[in-house]
């Protein structure tokens, strides 16, 4: 032991040791994160096509006018939001229901939270595949379930109205267990002398659930409810595999349409103005959380 | 009624309906499993055919080229059976997917206590910067990226994607080492310190140790994600180190689309993701608890 306390590791001061550590995670962000966000920075400014072999030529602000005048591009970013808003309320309040009610003693318990983060482990892509074939309209396995229950007949995937209802179904069934498992995480953090010191006092259960559970559930259900939403303003995948942005443009999410610019317009400069949009707003919005976030953890 | 009896009933009440609700829930999976093991007939009938001879034909033909076993020769498209690139891409998902796992959660332990402990100059800047990696579009870098990734001949190799998933799951796995060592009480090192060892024994031989939880929960989580991602392995690679889930999505065949290989394909991706979980699985919901540590 005492070789090992006069070994070199001994000598590394701490100011070396933060700069070791910290080297290899800010190496690989520069390379594959700053590096080609600076080139697409630069790529938003000009016209270009990646698959032809012409330089790019400067064009200023314009690829951003356009972006901003267009109003089909508008319709996509209230698809997009859509999107957002639904998948993250109903996950958030679904998985947080489910977790308060594993998150007792009984029988069986280790074995049902398993099954519930079960989905978790499905790709998405496959899910969103197969999603579209139980959603046919005509020999799809919900709506057989649905019409012998007494619903009508749903377009799923082939309608205007509910290709996007479509999308969010499926993103909540595959997203669900991490709030379930966040949210679980969360509710076994809170100390149980605290229940019991509530008990002693005689407290409504509402009681306890107000200033118990959530002060402690808060850091951790944000930080939940953030990585969400990033995720679902990226949300690509399912739309590729289940709908391809349609029926007509009902379904294509900003993050499709810069998909479609990209590699099947081919134009990259535009595409590159939008992509930076969108990560401007997504930005945004994870500071509002991460102030908040900040707030509830130094109280 | 006394205390105890209710409370015992209240927890049947309970227990009922999640197990209602986990009915539905799994439904999806039970269908694809079912899809997976029926003809394609028995597949589409409606009403759905609720007992049933399960085959291995699906799982089977995966593994081969050609027009999709069954649907194929329905259509008369049979052709002669070649292996198909399945156990390639199979296996590079396995190898891509370990590596990345591994080296995103070791990086992400060292930035998460540096983070955590050390006073580091515009640290939430940094922190940001860090979570911004993950909030990217990954379309939005996909140009460049592959561009880069072309001139510098990392397209389509196994490491190229390494390094591009390990970046994808450091955000995630900083944050979240970052609170697991927040919860690590400062007297563990002021006491190994005060015994003499320096910061980076005491980061390997007591802190380390201590995130063991955590880092177990993260790597699930990466692996999950791993596994599964789909945009980068689509655009960054093409035939050689391409992963399993983009071919599946892509493998309409010949003959349109084969639900029933799709099904057992699916079926067959998510085992060693399961079978992770399962061996590491205390350690999940306790991983995910943040506070296991403290008590």
């Amino acid at each position: 032991m005492s070789s090992l306390k006069t070994s070199w590791a001994n000598r590394v001061s701490d100011r070396s040791l933060l700069y070791i550590f910290l080297l290899p995670t800010f190496g690989f962000l520069l390379f594959l994160v700053v590096f080609p966000l600076a080139w697409s920075l630069y790529l938003s400014f000009t016209t270009y096509s990646a698959n032809i072999d012409q330089p790019p030529i400067f064009v200023g602000l314009s690829n951003y006018t356009a972006i901003f005048r267009d109003p089909e591009i508008w319709y996509r970013f209230v698809v997009t939001g859509q999107f957002v808003v639904l998948t993250v309320i109903i996950q958030f309040f679904l998985g947080f229901l489910i977790a308060m009610l594993l998150n007792r003693k009984f029988y069986g318990r280790g074995l049902l939270t398993t099954l519930f983060i079960l989905p978790m482990m499905f790709s998405p892509v496959v899910i969103g595949k197969f999603f579209r074939f139980m959603m046919d309209t005509n020999w799809g396995v919900i709506n057989y379930l649905l019409v012998g229950v007494g619903f009508p007949r749903i377009a799923w995937t082939a309608s205007f109205e509910y290709a996007l209802y479509s999308l969010v179904i499926a993103d909540v069934w595959v997203w669900t267990p991490f709030m379930v498992l966040l949210s679980l995480a969360g509710l076994s953090s809170v100390p149980r002398y605290l229940y019991e010191a509530a008990d002693v006092d005689r407290a409504s259960g509402w009681f306890k659930f107000r200033y118990i559970t959530l002060p402690y559930l808060a850091p951790i259900l944000t930080l939940a409810v953030l990585f969400r939403t990033m995720d679902a303003f990226r949300f690509f995948d399912l739309v590729y595999v289940m709908t391809g942005g349609g029926p007509g443009f009902s379904t294509q999410t900003i993050p499709y349409y810069i998909y479609m610019l990209a590699f099947s317009f081919w134009r990259t400069g535009k595409s590159s103005a939008l992509a930076y949009i969108l990560l401007i707003i997504i930005i945004a919005l994870s500071n509002i959380y991460i102030n908040y976030l900040n707030r509830v953890r130094r109280a | 009624m006394n205390e105890f009896q209710r409370r015992r009933t209240k927890d049947r009440i309970i227990v009922l309906m999640l197990l209602v609700m986990l009915l539905v829930y799994l439904f999806p999976i039970y269908w694809m499993f079912s899809t997976a093991t029926k003809t394609l007939a028995e597949a589409f009938a409606l009403p759905p055919r609720w007992i049933w001879v399960p085959k291995l034909e699906h799982f089977e033909n995966i593994f081969y080229e050609g027009a999709g076993g069954e649907l194929g020769r329905v259509m008369r498209l049979e052709t002669e059976r070649r292996p198909s690139p399945f156990l390639r891409q199979f296996s590079n998902s396995i190898i891509v997917s370990f590596v990345s796992t591994g080296l995103a959660t070791f990086l992400g332990a060292l930035s998460g206590y540096v983070f955590s402990r050390m006073s580091v100059k515009g640290k939430n800047d940094l922190l940001f910067v860090i979570l911004s990696s993950r909030m990217l579009p990954p379309v939005a870098i996909a140009i460049p990226l592959a561009l880069m990734y072309r001139a510098l001949g990392l397209f389509d190799t196994r490491f190229g994607l390494v390094i591009m998933y390990t970046v994808f799951n450091l955000a995630f796995a900083v944050w979240m080492l970052r609170s697991f060592v927040d919860d690590i009480p400062r007297e563990y090192e002021e006491a190994a310190q005060v015994d003499g060892y320096s910061r980076f024994q005491t980061f390997f031989k007591f802190i380390l140790p201590e995130m063991r939880v955590g880092m177990v929960a993260t790597a699930i989580f990466s692996l999950i994600m791993t596994w599964n991602e789909f945009t980068f392995s689509l655009l960054l690679t093409s035939d050689r180190a391409r992963t399993a889930i983009p071919a599946i999505a892509h493998s309409l065949g010949t003959a349109g689309v084969n639900w029933g290989h799709i099904a057992a394909g699916s079926l067959l991706m998510v085992g060693p993701v399961v079978v992770f979980t399962f061996l590491l699985g205390d350690n999940l919901i306790r991983g995910f608890t943040f506070g296991a540590i403290k008590e």
